[in-house]
């Protein structure tokens, strides 16, 4: 079989109805510059579903109150939908309890957090931080500041051609002075899927906490941090077919237990005198300030939405787009794809021979095809292959092998405009 | 299509592919780089000022069709002008490109070809990338280095 048929084949046997979903995601009907909307970029910010666009509306109409402070019966409803919210986000990355989710503004917030309250409390100058060359800018930068802050090092584990983790060199860079690996689970700039298991077994060996950045796998892969045996998880509400502005932390609870404040302020203590400030329990103790109360609601019931469909076939179908997509891109002339790990979900990241990713980005949009154009906040990623930027499709559980045929035939325009 | 075609242009394809003073000059008087961190494009523009007049300009670096070509029509377009008529030159530009589609703008010459960029915001930085390396290089008191 061709690989077209092959995808085709491995489409057909998945009961999972592509078409029911998109009736979900009411923006996919959008036409853009006249054309139907082809939206090729969920791993920059994924659609949302009337359910969460219906659970926002009904929260800001029946039950907008602040939380954990008041004692009307509004405040109660929202305190209700603000805490359920986390009970799911617990059950979806089967945590072992509710109070080990801390509600944040995303991964960004959460790894800053993790970083400046654990990291900045427990490392010493000449420790060492293990991240790898795949990282998004936010799982590199906020361990740059903690190394200024402290005198802690930063290692970086490199990759191989295809875009997988070097294992061996992975192995070789954990030292005893390696007090926190920081990894992505799923790179966003090429799709990579990382040997997390394995990641987190050997440098818990080594006696290192691990941070895993969730962002990109969430959407796709069923996460389960006990099984992961990972010390922090961290993702984003807005790339799982939720709203902005939320995201989980995801701690062991003995290192949360032990972790200093991040920010201070309100709902954060038990107590406040001039002389001395008692703190919250654990996870309150981490979010100072009003949350985004109406932004959980949307997240929790984003939650549902993907707990309600059936996940193994909705990777099962991404993966077959995935697989077409590649296979149709390569085809080609001139087309070179960046980043063929043996395992990868979601992204596929191109060259076309001659045309600079933001010129073809301008001329897929006039054709109605939404991707990402640029260095996708991975600039190690790209100095790695010697680029500037890529041409980034990334998926969604809504993506169709119909749309990767307009993309191709959008391609097809844009080497014309160059030829 | 057709506002596609207003953006890419024969000349600017052409610019592109043959950019013009895709070059650099030995001890320039004026040098800066220019980065657009969007995209990751980098330019280095090189000049060299004699007596008020810039005598030569030259760029190299990466970029997209719309700043590459940005890039090499400036340089032609500067290229024999005094300093100040470079200045000038850079605001009557600028307002081109700023300027909303749907409002008259000058006629600048060939550099009008990027006009087209209206219609499309976010590549408007795209076509100014050299032009305000340009403003920087010779804000810089002249450099008399060697390096």
């Amino acid at each position: 079989m061709t690989p077209s048929a092959a995808s085709a084949a491995a489409e057909a046997r998945t009961a999972f109805d592509v078409q029911k979903v998109r009736r979900d995601f009411p923006i996919l009907s959008e036409r853009v510059h006249g054309k139907p909307l082809v939206y090729l970029d969920s791993a920059n910010t994924s659609q949302k579903p009337q359910s969460v666009l219906d659970a926002m509306d009904a929260y800001y109409r029946h039950a907008n109150a602040n939380i954990h402070r008041a004692t009307h019966l509004l405040s109660e409803r929202a305190t209700a939908l603000y805490e359920g919210a986390r009970a799911k986000a617990a059950a979806f990355v089967n945590a072992p309890d509710a109070k080990s989710i801390v509600l944040t503004k995303g991964t960004t917030d959460g790894i800053n957090l993790v970083a400046q309250s654990y990291g900045r409390s427990t490392l010493r100058a000449g420790d060492e931080i293990l991240i790898s060359w795949l990282e998004h800018h936010s799982n590199i930068v906020p361990w740059q500041l903690l190394c200024e802050q402290t005198g802690a090092l930063l290692r970086v584990v490199p990759i191989d051609e295809t875009g997988d983790i070097d294992l061996e060199q992975y192995a070789a860079r954990l030292s005893p002075r390696t007090r926190i690996v920081a990894m992505g689970h799923v790179s966003n700039a090429l799709g990579t899927v990382n040997p997390v298991r394995q990641i987190v077994e050997q440098a818990h060996a080594r006696g290192a906490v691990v941070l895993i950045d969730g962002a990109q796998a969430v959407p796709h892969l069923a996460v389960d941090v006990q099984a992961l045996d990972c010390d922090f998880y961290v993702f984003s509400s807005h790339k799982m077919y939720g709203p902005t502005g939320v995201g989980v932390l995801y701690g062991r609870p003995s290192l949360l237990e032990a972790m200093p404040p991040y920010q201070g302020g309100g709902d954060m203590i038990a107590s406040v005198t001039f002389e001395k400030t008692l703190y919250n329990v654990v996870p309150y103790k981490f979010e100072a300030g009003t949350p985004n109360i109406g932004g959980v609601v949307g997240f929790g019931a984003a939650v549902d939405y993907l707990m309600a469909i059936d996940r193994d076939g909705a990777l099962a179908h991404e993966d077959a787009v995935l697989a077409y997509a590649t296979s149709r891109v390569r085809e080609i002339p001139g087309a070179r794809i960046i980043g063929e790990a043996r395992h990868k979900t979601g992204v596929l990241s191109f060259l076309l021979e001659g045309v600079h990713p933001h010129d073809a980005g301008t001329i897929l949009d006039r054709e109605g095809v939404a991707v990402r154009t640029g260095q996708h906040c991975a600039q190690p990623v790209m100095d790695r292959y010697g680029i500037t930027a890529t041409i980034r499709a990334s998926l969604g559980v809504y993506n169709t092998r119909e749309e990767i045929d307009v993309l191709v035939r959008a391609l097809e325009r844009v080497r014309g405009v160059f030829a | 299509m057709s506002d596609l075609t207003d953006l890419y242009q024969e000349v600017i394809l052409d610019h592109n592919k043959r950019p013009r003073n895709f070059r650099t000059i030995e001890s320039p008087s004026h040098h800066a780089e220019g980065y657009n961190p969007l995209c990751g494009d980098r330019l280095n523009l090189y000049v060299q000022v004699d007596s008020n007049v810039i005598t030569d300009v030259a760029f190299l670096g990466s970029g997209c069709a719309i700043s590459k070509a940005s890039a090499s029509l400036m340089t032609d377009a500067v290229k024999g002008r005094t300093v100040a008529e470079a200045r000038a030159l850079f605001e009557r530009f600028h307002h081109v490109v700023t300027t909303p589609p749907d409002q008259p703008v000058e006629d600048l010459g060939k550099l009008s070809v990027l006009a087209g960029v209206r219609e499309f915001p976010v590549r408007v930085k795209c076509a100014s990338l050299a032009w305000h390396t340009l403003k920087a290089a010779l804000e810089r008191e002249p450099s008399t280095s060697t390096e």
